[in-house]
């Protein structure tokens, strides 16, 4: 059986987190809720895990911190020495404000690259967007997998905690 | 906010400014800012064709307008990275209005502070010199035990990162854009810039995590780069300049310097835009507030400093104190001082920080005053070095006027460009903060 999609329109915050509440309860399917503007406790009611992305800007932090400490032992104290300063060759505390720089870069730039890979985020892509969902209107969208889900039943749940548009279609968008 | 709006208002309010014909206003404003920054590329232009002798420098005084100039604009940036990122992990929702534009001005002002150790070098086209990578130099490496390099690695650092933070927090407001945009060719722009963004929820819970990674990993930044820039000079043997208590000082100057041209900015541009719904005399009086305590913490660094002069019974140390308040440079001294220390207390008396005019006033004469204590730091403490037959003084060219005239002239363009082609205000983080349902503006859909 192909999938279908019911779409509910709602026009604040308070009622679709009821919603969404309401059919995890019932163990439907959210498939998705879009939103002009980050909500507090939405995902906790999705059920989503906290995101990893923390820790790959922590290892990506490490990386550079390693990189710059590298670097510089490398490049002072191996390759080409010179006496600065009456310096020694591995004079490691003045290679710490490098090494901070480039663990803060690592972290920022990677931590960013790996929400674009994730998020699939890129510049060009086209992706389907609910009509007024970056404006003034929030949209939970619930799948009906199987025949055992009555889509009358979808419909009721989300006309029930004040939805104002209803669609029913085989695509998102 | 003034008063609850709805959220379509919000993005109606915001967005009208992005799609809309320019005033005469702004036109004007553009022309003006426009032609001194052409003033200023002339007299860079000139500079680099004839070398650093355009300047009024000299063998003992080596660094003047022009690294006053780089300090000055680093310095100002710091506002900007302390409101987006040490006031959203502190929670300050007030900043939902005024982030966008200070982070702007960030980064506008890291492009000008970068132009100056740029021109500086006299062979610009050289300056890759400055990156560690192989060359057929030996391959000779650069020299990590020097702030100035230092320098290098935290103002790229910074300027990425306050980049990458200021767009990652737009692209939801772009996407906004992209859905209202008239016509085909800005829908198209902003569709490239959205990164095809779509408002799920499984976005905005990953996006949210790294807005709040970038914030932590910009706060040391607000910390660390105006420190490195404090090296340049505490690292060094100069009495005036060698002193434990520059990077803290240096801070505390930067916030305190950014804060005046951040209310600067924003004063004119509620005004010119219509945003006072947005931006309220409330944010303007935690402003000042932490203004106030950044220019006390100011006042408290110079009397620090006349202390440690006069109890190291270091004579080097007294005689540079003297020369700097006593000398044929006292006027920079004593205007710093009134400007720094003596007009921020007006901010004390809470009708002061609620009248505009009067917050403007003590911002311009801050914004004054700190481009004068930079000047202060490095002329006076370079023009009578420990040899007195090469004492001297320093007077800036008309050259070094005009580049300085023309770096706010940029400044400025820069600015006011932004204010036409992207969202001023985060529209996304101020619907957040509505509390729209529960304020109870509509109601929520009542229940049973």
């Amino acid at each position: 059986m192909t999938e279908r999609f019911c779409i509910g329109y709602f026009n604040n915050e308070h009622d679709l987190l009821t919603a969404v509440a309401e059919a995890r309860r019932r163990a439907y399917r959210v498939l998705d809720v879009f939103a002009p503007h980050p909500l507090h406790g939405l995902a906790h009611e999705l059920g989503l895990r906290p995101s990893r992305l923390t820790l790959i800007g922590l290892w990506a932090g490490v990386l550079g911190l390693l990189f710059g400490l590298t670097l510089q032992f490398w490049t002072s104290a191996f390759d080409w020495p010179l006496i600065v300063g009456g310096q020694p060759f591995n004079s490691w505390p003045v290679f710490i404000p490098v090494s901070f720089e480039l663990t803060v870069l690592f972290a920022g730039i990677l931590g960013v690259l790996a929400l674009l890979v994730r998020g699939r985020l890129w510049p060009g892509r086209r992706p389907p967007v609910l009509p007024d969902v970056t404006d003034d209107r929030f949209a939970l969208v619930l799948a009906q997998v199987d025949s055992s889900v009555d889509p009358e039943e979808l419909t009721a749940l989300l006309r029930q905690h004040h939805a104002v548009e209803i669609v029913e279609r085989d695509q998102v968008a | 906010m003034a008063s609850p709006k709805a959220l379509g208002q919000v993005t109606e309010d915001i967005a009208r400014l992005v799609l809309r014909k320019p005033g005469p206003a702004w036109s004007l404003a553009l022309f003006v800012t426009g032609c001194a920054f052409l003033v200023g590329l002339a007299a860079i232009v000139y500079e680099m064709v004839v070398g650093i002798g355009a300047w009024g420098l000299n063998r003992t005084v080596g660094w003047a307008f022009d690294i006053t100039n780089f300090v000055f604009w680093i310095g100002i940036g710091h506002a900007g990275t302390l409101i987006s990122a040490i006031l959203f992990l502190f929670r300050q929702k007030w900043r939902t209005s005024i982030n966008r534009s200070a982070e702007a001005m960030t980064i506008f002002a890291v492009i000008c502070a970068a132009l100056f150790p740029l021109i500086h070098m006299g062979r610009p086209w050289y300056f890759y010199w400055i990156l560690p990578y192989p060359n057929n130099r030996g391959s000779l490496w650069v020299n990590f035990r020097s702030p100035l390099l230092w320098d290098f690695f935290a103002i790229g650092t910074y300027f990425l990162i306050s980049l990458v933070f200021w767009y990652i927090g737009m692209v939801p407001d772009l996407a906004t854009l992209r859905d209202r945009a008239p016509s085909r060719l800005s829908r198209a722009i902003f569709r490239m810039l959205s990164l095809g963004w779509s408002g799920s929820a499984h976005i905005w819970h990953r996006y949210e995590t790294i807005y709040a990674l970038l914030a932590v990993l910009a706060t040391p930044l607000v910390v660390s780069v105006h420190s490195i820039v404090s090296f340049d000079f505490a690292t060094s043997v100069v009495p005036g300049w060698h002193s434990t208590i520059f990077p803290p000082y240096f801070v505390a100057g930067a916030i305190f310097s950014g804060f005046a041209m951040v209310m600067l900015l924003l004063i004119i541009a509620r005004k010119t835009m219509r945003l006072e719904d947005y931006i309220t005399p409330q944010h303007f009086n935690w402003m000042c507030k932490i203004m106030l305590l950044a220019g006390l913490i100011i006042g408290f660094a110079y009397l620090t400093e006349a202390f440690m002069a006069w109890y190291s019974g270091n004579r080097y140390e007294i005689a540079a104190l003297r020369n700097r308040a006593l000398g044929p440079y006292a006027w920079a001294y004593w205007t710093m001082v009134f400007c720094n220390v003596a007009a921020p207390q007006v901010l004390w008396l809470r009708r002061a920080r609620h009248t505009i005019w009067v917050v403007f006033l003590v911002s311009l004469l801050v914004t004054l005053g700190m481009w004068l204590e930079r000047f202060v730091i490095i002329v006076t403490s370079l023009y009578r070095d420990f040899l007195p037959s090469s004492w001297t003084t320093y007077t800036p060219t008309a050259n070094e006027v005009a580049i300085l005239v023309g770096i706010f002239g940029l400044f400025f363009a820069l600015f006011l460009v932004f204010t036409r082609v992207l969202p001023v205000c985060s529209i996304s983080e101020i619907k957040a903060v509505l509390g729209y349902a529960r304020a109870g503006a509509t109601g929520p859909s009542d229940h049973d």
